[in-house]
């Protein structure tokens, strides 16, 4: 039986890997470029159609994370769309960058270098900074459930030093925060310029700098970057599609698994504590980072098999960091639940 | 000259992201009903 002209099995596990994809994208805000096309890739698909349908595929599970963001309170379009300007400007500069490097012969070790040396790097400090918070605050009560008034004290010092530069014109972003326009554009831009040099989406540079550089709480960091992505992956899967690089029998059954994950990712975003989410999402980008490592070393190397052993890497951090919100989800819901029984009696 | 074959390929392209948006937009809708009907069961497992 072949529904949508693709084998029953090829369909089961197209659902299932999307699921495991909306998860995180849901939670994270980032992955799906990084986990999708590389799959297509070694299922056989041409490397325009996995990417196509990657974009494609995370323009909709992008869509279904931003619906359920906002139902939660959690998406700021005012930043949001000030972080599209400066995005796109920073990817036309970043992507000029590139095609600079190119002509000297050095743009795939210089893109390759910086891509593992900064997924392992953002995804250190982040796993370090929750760490130390996590011993410095036991409570549980370190989680967001809409956009209530952010504690100062949960600021990131380098955010409180940024938000102290008072250019104006001032504005409020999530949470009451009051920030210069012209240093959310700055990062913004950085942030573009960052991923149109190393050609991806760049989720795990953004949200990161929304929370670092700015200030905004991670669930709501989340849910803008999702918004961003929404306009970026709709370009991009547009683009594609005009050369034929979208192929909808891939990208249908992906969004059957991945929707349910995104939601269950999002909503997981209210429920489990913020230092827990960047812990599990340092921990992917420190996995995606030897996973791109093993990669690299395959291109230079010329062997196939460092290829395999980095798609193999990275969908085992998925699949393990995915699995760890779920079981995060499930027991701070139990643990709640427990807590609120004795009151009710 | 108005290209036709330009015009008639971004039309398509334009009816793929359409599609995909639509059953986006039907996914959001339906898991939303069905997490209705799931959250009670879930959240007597969660306490059980």
């Amino acid at each position: 039986m072949e529904p949508f002209g693709i084998a029953l099995t090829t369909l089961a596990l197209f659902v299932s890997f999307g699921f495991m994809v909306g998860v995180l994208f849901g939670f994270f805000g980032m992955g799906g470029s990084f986990l999708v096309t590389p799959a297509l890739l070694v299922m056989g698909y041409p490397a325009r159609v996995a990417v196509g349908s990657g974009m494609a595929f995370v323009f909709g599970t992008a869509t279904i994370a931003t619906l359920k963001h906002r139902d939660l309170g959690q998406v700021d379009y005012k930043l949001g769309g000030l972080m599209i300007v400066g995005t796109t400007s920073g990817i036309e500069v970043g992507s000029r960058v590139v095609y600079y490097l190119e002509e000297l012969g050095l743009a795939s070790g210089a893109i390759g270098v910086t891509y593992v040396v900064l997924l392992g790097a953002v995804g250190l400090f982040v796993t370090r900074n929750a760490l130390v918070n996590d011993d410095g605050d036991d409570s549980d009560d370190n989680h967001h459930e809409s956009d209530e008034e952010f504690d100062p004290d949960a600021i990131p010092p380098l955010a409180k030093r940024i938000q102290s530069y008072r250019i104006p014109p001032m504005m409020t972003v999530a949470g009451g925060i009051q920030v210069s326009l012209w240093l959310i554009l700055a990062v913004a831009f950085a942030t573009g310029l960052l991923s149109g040099f190393l050609g991806v989406g760049g989720g795990f540079i953004k949200m990161p700098a929304m929370v670092y550089l700015i200030g905004v709480p991670v669930p709501v960091a989340v849910g803008t970057d999702l918004f961003e992505i929404v306009f970026s992956g709709g370009f991009g899967a547009f683009t594609y599609g005009l050369n034929g690089g979208v192929d909808l029998s891939i990208v249908a059954p992906l969004l059957v698994g991945s929707a349910l994950g995104a939601r269950i990712g999002s909503a997981a975003t209210s429920v489990v504590d913020e230092d827990d989410i960047k812990i599990y999402f340092g921990l992917m980008l420190v996995g995606g980072s030897i996973a791109v490592a093993f990669r690299q070393a395959g291109d230079y190397l010329g062997m196939d098999a460092l290829n395999t052993v980095s798609f193999a890497l990275i969908l085992l951090s998925a699949f393990m960091v995915s699995g760890a919100v779920i079981y995060s989800t499930i027991r701070t819901m139990r643990a709640e639940a427990r807590a609120s029984a004795p009151s009710a009696d | 000259m108005i290209d036709f074959t330009a015009s008639s390929s971004a039309v398509q392209s334009g009816a793929l992201v359409g599609a995909v948006l639509l059953e986006a937009v039907v996914l959001y809708v339906g898991y939303g009903a069905l997490e209705r009907v799931a959250t009670p069961i879930v959240e007597k497992i969660t306490r059980a």
